[in-house]
């Protein structure tokens, strides 16, 4: 039992074991993907300087490159580096020219000649646009497919909504995507095309390019909540109490809206909070459909450029989103669960 | 005509037993339930959970239903509370609640009844409660529900309730989840919520089973008590044959959704009639005697509710099913014949008094 008065405390020791479970987690990701990034050069053949230099480069200037950004150090110094940098900012010197890169430095990419971090950043608005109209579009349009279908079991709205959902998550969105972009942009005009503005620029022009996006976006996982809401929906109603909130006299309205919503929508957030967190770390496929310039879209140039610092960069932006929603998720959890224990 | 015969003698409205019949018009009984079946259409075949059963009660009095799993006592708690869903459930016969009738009121007029003028107390306190709701809220929101108060009102009450049914410190408790309630407080709190608007008609679906020993000698005192303070009428459904000793004047014994036996507590403690009543109370512990050592399982399974034994639904388990010809397998019994309280029993009453003289009591 969990006396009241004792919560306040709790709550904090709680949310500081998170922190530190979070930070630390965080770190291992660090090391892991590091040690990965280092890894694929040596197993593929390559030296990573390669990459720095240009393509007529004899094997000495990439051998002074490498040795000149450390490139031949062992992995261990070379992480180390890297860290400091996250932390303290670091200089590259690459021979011709000398750079400094502020903290947090996920490193320079050469190919576009800046630092990692803020390419990252001003990519990072378009990814969240995108993320947040499809969230509000798939919460909104999912949960209540699925609460209706689940209270008309078997009917035949039921089983559209049913088909709907099944269409949704197994047509891929680079076949949805490029068909509504060539019915709505290309043949109907309702739509925009062109580059992506700014919502600061054009409200009307942001949300014209990014509607097929979110819509396209949306689908794919208004598919998968639909499905789990109905599912926990059917749970919930054959639940005990259930029955009892009918035994009070509740209406019907009550007892579906209050109590039953109020256990049905627990995994809903939990889910949600995770989709969310992988999104902001770019959602690729929709971003190089629509020609959003999102960090999916900046992972695969880095990809197809073989620019490492990038990709590296990318990766553990993502990662720390992903981290940072799991945190989230674990304090709403304690809120919206008051089951859940604070230890 | 199937089940349980309309014209039989219905004892439960006074102690002692009223011979011949009597039934029709009843604008005195409270609780009046008349040939009640409730059956469920499934893919497998049709449910007949309640296939006729009839009571009265009245108020201040207690009422237990007594039977074994599936025999149909707590679909016809739910029956009268009108929780079954009209799209799963057929429904029918009557229900009179204060001379109103509930079978065929309006869902809406039901609903309003229900927590209101009859309410329920489950069997698992913990999944009965809303595992995300503090145990206030929904003691008050089963208040508001039925009285246009503020919540500060309708929070007081609920205070006042749990203080009442025993839970200490209850202005403190009424800020806590039900998981932080022991399973007896819990079940306590249940009762609480059931009792917050004073119904006239409290339904309790096995209040002790979840509860161990000591606790649900508590809780029965508290039913108890609190149905003399309240002066409600109380329907105790139950497996367990030491709860209605406790608490019923009088008692149903239901078997295989038909009623087999009904009288006062005491006529159907001290002269039970039926081979399963029997078999009920051979199979339950006594710690006030120690004639014997060991129970009397009742043989073989409860019947499947689809497919009923023809007949005698207990035939299959009787020991003295088809002697000197009795029709057990071929008519179903219809309740009382010729005895003092009602039996559904082809055994001629004389010869079931000998069994039980003879053969029962000295081995109980």
């Amino acid at each position: 039992m969990a006396p009241a008065d004792g919560r306040p405390m709790d709550v904090t020791n709680y949310i500081l074991r998170r922190v530190l479970t979070s930070a630390v987690l965080m770190i291992i990701i660090s090391m892991v993907t590091f040690g990965v990034f280092f890894m694929v050069p040596k197993l593929a053949g390559t030296n990573p300087a390669e990459l720095y230099v240009g393509k007529q480069a004899t094997p000495a200037d990439v051998a002074a490159t490498a040795r000149k950004l450390g490139l031949d150090q062992p992995v261990t110094v070379q992480y180390a580096r890297f860290a400091k940098g996250l932390v303290a900012g670091r200089d590259f010197d690459d021979g011709p020219n000398k750079t400094h890169c502020d903290a947090p430095c996920f490193g320079y990419s050469f190919r576009n000649d800046r630092p990692v971090w803020p390419l990252l950043l001003d990519r990072l608005p378009v990814t969240i646009s995108l993320a947040i109209g499809a969230a509000i579009i798939w919460l909104i349009g999912g949960v209540l497919a699925g609460v209706i279908s689940a209270l008309r079991r078997g009917g035949a709205l039921d089983r559209t909504v049913m088909v709907l959902a099944l269409a949704g998550v197994s047509l891929p969105i680079y076949f949805t995507g490029l068909l509504a972009q060539l019915v709505f942009v290309h043949t109907l005009h309702w739509l925009p095309g062109g580059e992506y503005v700014n919502f600061a620029d054009d409200p009307a022009g942001w949300a014209g390019k990014l509607f097929l996006g979110w819509v396209t976006l949306a689908l794919l996982y208004a598919a998968t909540y639909a499905r789990l809401t109905r599912a926990q929906m059917l749970e919930t109603v054959g639940e005990d109490y259930i029955r009892t909130a009918r035994a009070k006299g509740l209406r019907e309205r009550t007892v579906i809206a209050k109590h039953a919503m109020r256990s049905v929508l627990t995994p809903i957030v939990t889910i949600f909070g995770l989709d969310i967190g992988s999104l902001l770390g770019g959602a690729i496929l929709t971003e190089s459909v629509f020609g959003l310039p999102g960090i999916g879209r900046l992972s695969i140039d880095a990809v197809n450029t073989k620019d490492l610092p990038v990709v590296l960069g990318v990766t553990l932006f993502g990662a720390l989103f992903i981290v940072l929603a799991n945190f989230i998720v674990d304090l709403l959890y304690a809120v919206i669960d008051p089951r859940v224990r604070l230890g | 005509m199937k089940g349980t015969d309309m014209s039989s003698t219905n004892p439960l409205t006074t102690t002692e037993p009223v011979p011949g019949p009597r039934r029709g018009p009843d604008p005195a009984a409270f609780l009046d339930v008349r040939d009640l079946r409730i059956h469920f259409p499934t893919d497998d075949g049709l449910v007949k959970a309640v296939d006729g059963i009839s009571f009265t009660l009245e108020r201040g009095r207690t009422l237990g239903i007594v039977g074994e799993s599936g025999s149909g006592k707590s679909v016809t708690s739910l029956g009268i509370l009108g929780l079954h869903r009209r799209e799963h459930a057929r429904v029918s016969g009557e229900v009179w609640l204060d001379g109103e009738e509930l079978i065929s009121a309006s869902p809406e007029r039901v609903r309003q009844l229900r927590g209101q003028r009859m309410a329920m107390i489950f069997q698992d306190p913990l999944t009965a409660m809303h595992p995300y709701f503090t145990v206030g809220a929904q003691i008050v929101e089963a208040y508001r529900v039925h009285h246009r108060v503020s919540k500060a009102v309708a929070r007081k009450r609920a205070v006042d309730l749990l203080g009442r049914v025993g839970i200490p410190q209850p202005a403190k408790r009424v800020d806590d989840y039900p998981h932080q309630f022991s399973g007896g407080m819990r079940q306590r709190a249940m009762i609480a919520m059931a009792l917050v608007n004073n119904p006239d008609l409290l339904i309790a679906d096995e209040p002790t089973t979840a509860l161990d020993v000591t606790v649900q000698a508590q809780i029965l005192d508290l039913i108890r008590d609190l149905q003399e303070e309240f002066g409600s009428a109380v329907l105790m459904i139950t497996h367990d044959l030491g709860v209605v000793a406790e608490l019923a004047d009088d008692i149903l014994v239901m078997y295989g959704g038909r009623c087999v036996e009904e009288g006062s507590a005491q006529t159907l403690f001290r002269r039970p009639e039926h081979p399963y009543t029997w078999g009920l109370l051979g199979s339950m512990p006594r710690v006030d005697r120690e004639t014997r050592d060991r129970l009397i399982p009742i043989k073989g399974t409860p019947p499947s509710l689809i497919n009923l034994p023809s007949g005698c639904a207990f035939h299959p388990r009787c020991p003295y099913q088809g002697r000197d010809g009795i029709p057990c397998r071929t008519e179903v019994p219809s309740l009382a014949q010729g005895s003092d309280h009602g039996v559904a029993c082809h055994i001629a009453p004389a010869e079931r008094r000998r069994i039980f003289a003879e053969d029962i009591a000295p081995a109980l």
